[in-house]
């Protein structure tokens, strides 16, 4: 939690002078003090070149990498301190992830794949059944509750990944290149979908090369040579 | 669903509803239920992969459930009282046209019993009762136009022969002695003669002589014919049938002490002629044989732990690659929330579950070949237990030693380069 008592809302993400830097040789420094803040509901997208460290990045955003040094709040919570199990809590329950390349499991239901996303969370079975029901009718796939991932169109898979991110619940859904794999159509019908998770309230980081895709958020950051730009 | 996400209360904070989750992790039954997935996604794979466990622990089981049968039919054939008994008799090749070249004493039995590890020894002899019939009081004989055997037999024979009686009593050295008519039944001849019960002091006829039966036996073992005679004591049969010697001495050796005894007792009996006499000894204990089976099993019990090592083998290859393939969904599971040990876990389950299949296939093959074995060559198949329950569970600790290092390797890896690409 952060100290201030006031009415203001705390920042989902609080990034201060965070570094990542690869060791060498030559070492590599992926990410260079970025500040960054992402106040609840807000959508924002991180644009920028490969190369230019918005992977590294956004693997720091989600607790899926160290960083070297700075600051990182998640929801207050600082993460600089924590273990790698606690880390991998607080991964499971405040981070919803979306991929470029979707990353469903093929032998399973589409249904048992968003539920998936619940169990390391430690919900309950029948609770993760129903409340990925209800997800996946968010995303229009009611229909598809019982199909095999293999048989879903890129869009399909897309918002099969985008109700398990959601359904856990979390506080910022990252989103790594989300359109990457798929055509303009399919593409604009997942942007909607963030539109509308955005109105809803929903807090979106997008890391993508693609200024269309960019365009869309509330907020642009850019992101070049491992430090940020506005 | 998402409106939970939205806007935070502001007295509250964004977090303080999810907090409380933040201790608990997957259940323990929702690990088991995903590695059961995962083994059951390549139903074709799992089945190539418990190969090596199957034949492994099926040529455990069969060799063991193999050995234990045969054992089993060698104790049934060489049990103890068979590996107890003696019979020293006139060896007839030495006669001439026959005959034989030497006679028992009547005192053989107590000479035997003089030696070191005889527990009890007795005479027996068929009498030639020539045209007596041994009838009833009714007359019936038995019927089957066959006549009943008469024999004799000294006091000692019953416990020489490890006789069990039914009914009554036995002859004893008075009985000997004193000449009394009195006979005991085989428990055959007791149900030709239509006798059950001695309290009525029953008389039954060899020829025209009434004799009593004291007892019926129940059983005696090695000389079976004693259940279809007649046996009265020797010295009736002296009195009665003028039965000039024994035909054989029947001895009953401690256990362990039948070769000894065969060797001394033709010298016991016979001290200037002992090889005028034949002795019948249990063959012995085949050491040989015994050793063969063992090398034999020695050989299966190897090959079947080489098979269990090769199964070990397969599984950790298998699994290994498996953690290779696998690599984005365990990147995916480390993103949803997994800890390393929730994956290492997953993986080791995998393998466990794998290697008990496997373990639970090769113990199913394995007491088949044991019972189909047993039924063709017409034994009766011996299995323990413990080792029908227990080797599953050695499939299971196989699959667990085979999927350490893949689980480690699994939990090893990072979700960022398990996460990039494709």
């Amino acid at each position: 939690m952060t100290a201030t008592a006031v009415a203001l809302p705390a920042p989902v993400v609080e990034m201060i002078g965070v570094r990542r830097f690869f060791p060498g040789p030559p070492e590599v420094r992926a990410i260079n003090g970025v500040d960054l803040t992402i106040g609840p509901g807000e959508y924002l997208s991180i644009v920028g070149p490969s190369g230019s460290g918005k992977s590294t990045l956004l693997h720091v955003l989600g607790l899926l990498d160290n960083p070297t040094g700075g600051v990182y709040r998640l929801d207050g919570v600082d993460t600089m301190s924590l273990r790698e199990r606690r880390r991998a809590v607080l991964r499971g329950e405040r981070i919803g992830f979306v991929f470029q390349s979707f990353h469903l499991l093929d032998h399973r239901t589409v249904l048992e794949n968003v539920a998936l996303s619940m169990v390391y969370v430690g919900v309950p079975r029948r609770e993760r059944i129903a409340r990925a029901r209800v997800a996946l009718e968010r995303v229009g796939l009611a229909h598809r509750m019982e199909f095999a991932p293999t048989t879903l169109s890129g869009g399909e898979r897309q918002r099969v990944a985008i109700a398990r991110a959601l359904v856990a619940e979390p506080s910022l859904l990252l989103a790594d290149e989300p359109t990457g794999n798929l055509d303009s159509v399919n593409a604009e019908a997942i942007l909607q979908v963030f539109d509308e998770l955005h109105s809803e309230g929903m807090t979106l980081a997008v890391i993508t090369h693609d200024d269309q895709v960019s365009r869309r958020a509330q907020r642009q950051v850019r992101i070049v040579d491992g430090t940020l730009q506005w | 669903m998402v409106t939970q996400a939205g806007p935070p209360d502001p007295t509250g904070g964004p977090s303080t509803s999810r907090r409380r989750r933040l201790r608990s992790g997957p259940a323990v039954r929702d690990l088991l239920d995903e590695a059961l997935a995962g083994v059951a996604a390549r139903p074709t794979r799992l089945i190539l992969t418990t190969l090596g466990t199957v034949l492994g622990v099926a040529a455990l089981v069969g060799t063991v459930g193999l050995g234990q049968t045969a054992a089993g039919q060698i104790t049934q054939r060489f049990d103890l009282a068979a590996a107890t008994r003696v019979v020293v008799q006139p060896d007839d090749k030495g006669g001439q046209e026959g005959e034989a070249a030497t006679q028992l004493p009547w005192d053989a039995p107590e000479r035997i019993e003089r030696l070191n590890g005889v527990e009890a020894a007795g005479t027996v002899s068929n009498l030639e009762v020539g045209d007596d019939l041994v009838q009833n009081v009714t007359g019936l004989d038995g019927g089957a136009g066959k006549a009943l055997q008469v024999m004799a037999g000294s006091a000692g024979l019953w416990d020489a022969v490890r006789a069990v009686l039914r009914t009554g009593r036995l002859f004893d050295a008075g009985h000997d002695q004193r000449a009394d008519k009195v006979v005991v039944l085989g428990k055959h001849a007791a149900e030709r003669l239509g006798i059950n019960r001695v309290d009525s002091q029953p008389a039954v006829f060899i020829g025209d002589e009434p004799y009593t039966v004291i007892g019926i036996l129940d059983s005696v073992s090695g000389r079976a014919e004693l259940n279809d005679a007649v046996i009265m004591p020797n010295g009736t049969a002296r009195d009665a049938y003028d039965l000039e010697s024994p035909d054989a001495v029947e001895i009953r050796t401690a256990v362990g002490a039948a070769q000894l005894i065969a060797q001394q007792a033709p010298i016991a009996i016979e001290p200037n002629n002992p090889s005028t006499l034949r002795v019948d000894a249990p063959p012995k204990q085949g050491a040989v044989r015994k050793g063969v089976e063992s090398d034999l099993n020695a050989l299966f019990l190897l090959l079947g732990a080489v098979a269990l090592l090769v199964g070990g083998l397969g599984i950790a290859n298998v699994t290994l690659l498996s953690v290779l393939e696998r690599v984005s969904e365990i990147g995916l599971r480390r993103a949803l929330g997994a800890a390393r040990r929730h994956i290492a876990v997953q993986f080791l389950v995998e393998s466990v579950i794998v290697g008990f299949l496997g373990g639970l296939l090769g113990t199913a093959v394995g007491v088949i070949l044991t019972v189909s074995v047993s039924w063709i060559r017409d034994w009766t198949p011996i299995l323990d237990s413990r080792l029908a329950f227990g080797s599953p569970l050695l499939g299971a600790f196989i699959g667990l030693v085979a999927g350490t290092y893949p689980a480690w390797k699994a939990s090893a890896i990072q979700p960022i380069t398990a996460l990039r690409g494709t």
